[in-house]
């Protein structure tokens, strides 16, 4: 059975589909978090070094790891969009960059709250914290920069330019504890495999899991917020059901 | 070419500079990203003289002092090559250990030691319950006294 996979790149049929999907993803990201946080916060046991406080890590590692993630799929729907003129593919990659930006936000906050009690400081200027900085910084970037310009298509282009080359930064991010001397400590999950307890790693994959089926719902909501604002004067939208009222 | 692929390659070399003038600027800033100095490299002099800098490695074995007074700690910063002495007034962070790592901040005076203004604790990549970093450290004594008790009996050929 030949599949059209253009057919989906439309907006007009993706509105309908992302639809039907947001649910499923909202109800199993809700199970999941749940899931998860019990997992991480009562049946995983304490740390031999850090005692309670490294349970910020079923927060810290999952948020850090979706920032990365997300920009990288930002950058991509960006190309996208700049290579073949789509229009969904530029809408995609505006409607994850702020559930990106939180991401960004959320780990630098919790790594924040983290490392004052366990280094002894809030912040400190080393490669790991510097880059995922300019993470953030790239995010709010890429938005402001799309709603500096009136014309969308234009904006479009722009933003897209400066998500795929700001795309050098996440690599910078990954590698950084290994290329430099950090305060921040090198990964735990390698591709190697990990050493880490087995009901901890449960717990961290299952909030990993739990925070990509949130993000996808939260990004298919916003997207068809956008496909509505930027076509609302096409017939097709004013025959959607719920615009007959 | 189509335009599409004209767009592709226009990108793709567009990415391809912007990573090789990145990598470049790291490169030439490599030592300034770098957030301390071993003590090698005290050694060596590649530190900035008279000014503070930070340095890090393991807190030695045996090596932390704490003075009368309570608050100044005297500690040895290892990296199992060459060693650095430091000395801190104020409160240490949870993680401060021997035998862990650590990062300090401040300036090397006239006695050669670090007078330093600001202690971090470094953490490893290691989670694990408290039984098992105890059941390693036993496994890890057990080996060393097996390796120690059968070093004399290694010309003995093993019987197949």
């Amino acid at each position: 059975m030949a599949i059209n996979w253009f057919k989906y790149s439309a907006p007009t049929t993706f509105y309908g589909l992302a639809g039907k999907l947001i649910p499923w993803f909202a109800i199993s990201a809700a199970i999941l978090f749940a899931i998860g946080l019990y997992i991480g916060f009562v049946v995983a046991p304490m740390d031999a070094q850090q005692g309670e406080f490294y349970r910020i890590i079923f927060i810290h590692v999952p948020a850090s790891m979706m920032s990365m993630f997300l920009y990288m799929i930002m950058a991509g729907y960006a190309a996208l969009g700049l290579i073949f003129n789509t229009r969904l593919s530029a809408m995609m990659a505006s409607a994850i960059a702020p559930t990106g930006a939180l991401f960004a936000l959320i780990s630098l906050w919790t790594g924040a709250l983290w490392g004052k009690p366990m280094w002894g400081a809030w912040w400190m200027w080393d490669a790991r914290m510097t880059s995922e900085l300019i993470l953030l910084f790239l995010y709010l970037g890429f938005i402001a920069l799309h709603a500096s310009i009136d014309d969308p298509r234009r904006a479009d282009r722009a933003a897209a330019l400066l998500a795929i080359i700001g795309s050098v930064n996440v690599p910078i991010i990954y590698f950084s504890v290994k290329w430099w001397n950090t305060l921040h400590q090198g990964a735990t999950i390698k591709f190697s495999g990990t050493s880490m307890h087995v009901a901890m790693q449960q717990a961290m994959f299952t909030m990993l899991l739990a925070c990509w089926l949130y993000a996808i719902a939260v990004v298919l909501t916003r997207v068809r917020s956008i496909i509505l604002e930027r076509e609302r004067n096409t017939t097709w939208i004013t025959e959607l059901p719920e615009m007959k009222r | 070419m189509k335009p599409r692929q004209k767009r592709f390659v226009f990108i793709a070399v567009a990415v391809a500079a912007v990573a090789v003038a990145v990598g470049l600027v790291l490169y030439a800033l490599r030592g300034n990203v770098n957030l301390y100095f071993t003590p090698t490299q005290v050694f060596n002099n590649e530190v900035p003289q008279g000014r503070s800098f930070r340095i890090g490695g393991l807190v030695e074995e045996g090596s932390v002092k704490r003075e009368k007074d309570g608050l100044t700690v005297n500690f040895v910063i290892t990296d199992t090559n060459k060693k650095f002495p430091v000395t801190y007034k104020g409160i240490l962070p949870d993680l401060f250990k021997e035998g862990k790592g650590v990062v300090a901040q401040g300036k090397v005076e006239a006695d050669g030691v670090m007078h330093a203004e600001e202690v971090l604790a470094k953490h490893d990549e290691n989670y694990m319950p408290p039984e098992a970093a105890d059941a390693l450290k036993k496994a890890e004594a057990a080996n060393a006294a097996s390796k120690a008790a059968a070093a004399p009996s290694v010309a003995v050929p093993v019987a197949k």
